[in-house]
């Protein structure tokens, strides 16, 4: 097997990644999504089913993102988009926001990172090519959050690990990740190790292991994402 | 005398800033949830060697004032200054953008110590409802539990977080009266409440100032008696509209109609 073949073949993109992690969110949720790609599972959500939108700047139950320039600056999700008012929505000050959080009632927290480890430790908080770091509300949201979804890409630019046996760079919480979504497969943290649920189309068990640092345990009755 | 809280300027509400104080900005990363005009006088008065306690860092005026803000100066108009000494952060960089406050941290000029945000708040509380500290279980295992004490409770592993005293906060508000009540206006709440009350001395700027009485008492979000001083921005800025309105109605008969759409997908069972 080929590394540089592997780089090259085709694999998820952007909108399909953030389309697999709305398949997660199950009716009446809360569900806070971070910077990038999961601010773009808020356009899939499966039809029939209602989510609350909560961001870390006080607000809960808000609507799709506006386009550019058409949105009120007083109502915007914590990556600073405009976002628009649906009914139901409800403001809170920043110690209510994180009340949220670290109290229980979050269900699922979505975010970016650049390393998880085999026993889901999150690096996401330091950017490595600039050294320096922004915690943010990730560590809460790591901390607090009942399911934590880190959906990235399966390998860096250079075509290193991201799934790792130890994380390089310091923590945001140790153990917190539950399930991991990449452009090339579904892996769940568990107990026992990471266990490959999905692979992306044309992808085999065999390839993904191949781009992955530690052992794949992989479901008997592992299958390409289903993405409807 | 009737209470009045009420100042006329922007460089009355800070006269007695000193160099070397503590202050509290509110507001999160936009600058419409910032006392940006409070910043801006804060910074002609020049007062050095602070150390600041907020969200973020900024991002500087060009941001802004691109997205149309009309008082567009943020934490920025402190940093490019060099008026911080420290900095109690908790988003201080940006993933996408490299501020003037990275510059100086690789410049060693600025001293920082980064609080996760949900630990932050709580820490601001804590000063403010005269705790001596909390216990929580955000940062165990990771850099922010060094040197902090560590206690399981109920089988949990917490960690000992202390108030964040200051000697001043700087807030912004939508609306407020001369007792200090204020409302605010959407996601530019933020860390404002939070602040209110936090520190010696509590300034609020706000959109407008109205008569006692005329915000509804059911809907205000900081007591007055939190808040030492009112100031108001220049008229033209405000009033702006509520945020509930068309949109949010137009969302509802969308939602609606998509639920009607996926009740017939499924046959009409719910």
């Amino acid at each position: 097997m080929k590394k540089e073949e592997l780089l090259q073949k085709e694999k998820l993109d952007r909108q399909i990644m953030a389309l697999r992690v709305a398949k997660e969110f199950q009716d009446g949720n809360v569900v806070n999504l971070g910077i990038g790609i999961p601010t773009l599972a808020s356009n899939f959500i499966p039809a029939g089913r209602e989510i609350i939108f909560h961001s870390e700047n006080g607000v809960l139950g808000y609507g799709e993102i506006t386009l550019p320039g058409e949105g009120d600056l007083d109502l915007v999700n914590a990556s600073g988009q405009t976002v628009k008012p649906a009914p139901g929505m409800c403001f809170v000050s920043h110690e209510e926001s994180f009340t949220v959080v670290r109290g229980g009632f979050l269900d699922i927290s979505v975010m970016g990172a650049y390393q998880v480890s085999e026993k889901g430790d999150l690096a996401n908080y330091m950017i490595p090519e600039r050294q320096v770091g922004t915690i943010g509300g990730a560590m809460d949201l790591a901390f607090g959050a009942k399911k934590l979804i880190i959906v990235m890409n399966h390998v860096t630019k250079d075509g290193n690990y991201r799934i790792v046996k130890k994380c390089a760079y310091p923590i945001t919480a140790p153990a917190c990740v539950d399930l991991i979504v990449t452009d090339i497969a579904i892996i769940e943290v568990t107990k026992k190790g990471l266990v490959l649920k999905e692979v992306a189309p044309g992808w085999t068990p065999e390839e993904v292991q191949f781009l992955t640092e530690p052992k794949l345990n992989v479901d008997p009755k592992c299958h390409d994402i289903e993405l409807m | 005398m009737p209470i009045n809280k009420i100042v006329n300027s922007f460089e009355e509400a800070i006269a007695d800033i000193e160099d070397g104080a503590t202050i509290m900005v509110g507001g999160f990363g936009t600058v419409v949830s910032m006392p940006s005009l409070l910043l801006v006088a804060l910074a002609k008065k020049k007062v050095k060697n602070i150390t600041t306690v907020s969200n973020s860092t900024g991002f500087g005026p060009d941001v802004w004032a691109l997205q149309g803000a009309k008082f567009p100066e943020d934490m920025d108009i402190l940093v490019r200054n060099g008026l911080i000494k420290k900095a109690i952060v908790s988003a201080p960089v940006s993933a996408m953008y490299v501020n003037n406050f990275e510059k100086l941290l690789r410049e060693g000029k600025v001293e920082i110590e980064m609080v996760p945000q949900g630990t932050l708040a709580e820490r601001i509380r804590a000063a403010k409802a005269g705790l001596g500290g909390v216990y929580v279980p955000t940062g165990v295992g990771t850099v922010i539990e060094e040197g902090k004490e560590k206690k399981v409770i109920d089988g949990r592993e917490y960690i000992l977080e202390l108030p964040i005293k200051a000697d001043f906060a700087l807030i912004h508000a939508y609306k407020g009266d001369r007792y200090g009540n204020l409302v605010y206006r959407g996601t530019s709440r933020t860390f404002n409440p939070t602040m209110a009350g936090a520190a010696k001395v509590t300034i609020a700027e706000v959109d407008e100032i109205v008569e006692p009485g005329e915000l509804d008492p059911e809907a205000i979000v900081t007591p007055g008696v939190y808040v030492d001083r009112v100031v108001a921005r220049p008229k033209e800025a405000a009033p702006r509209g509520p945020i509930v309105d068309v949109q949010a109605k137009e969302s509802y008969k969308r939602y609606k109609a998509e639920m009607k759409k996926a009740q017939q997908k499924r046959g009409g069972k719910r």
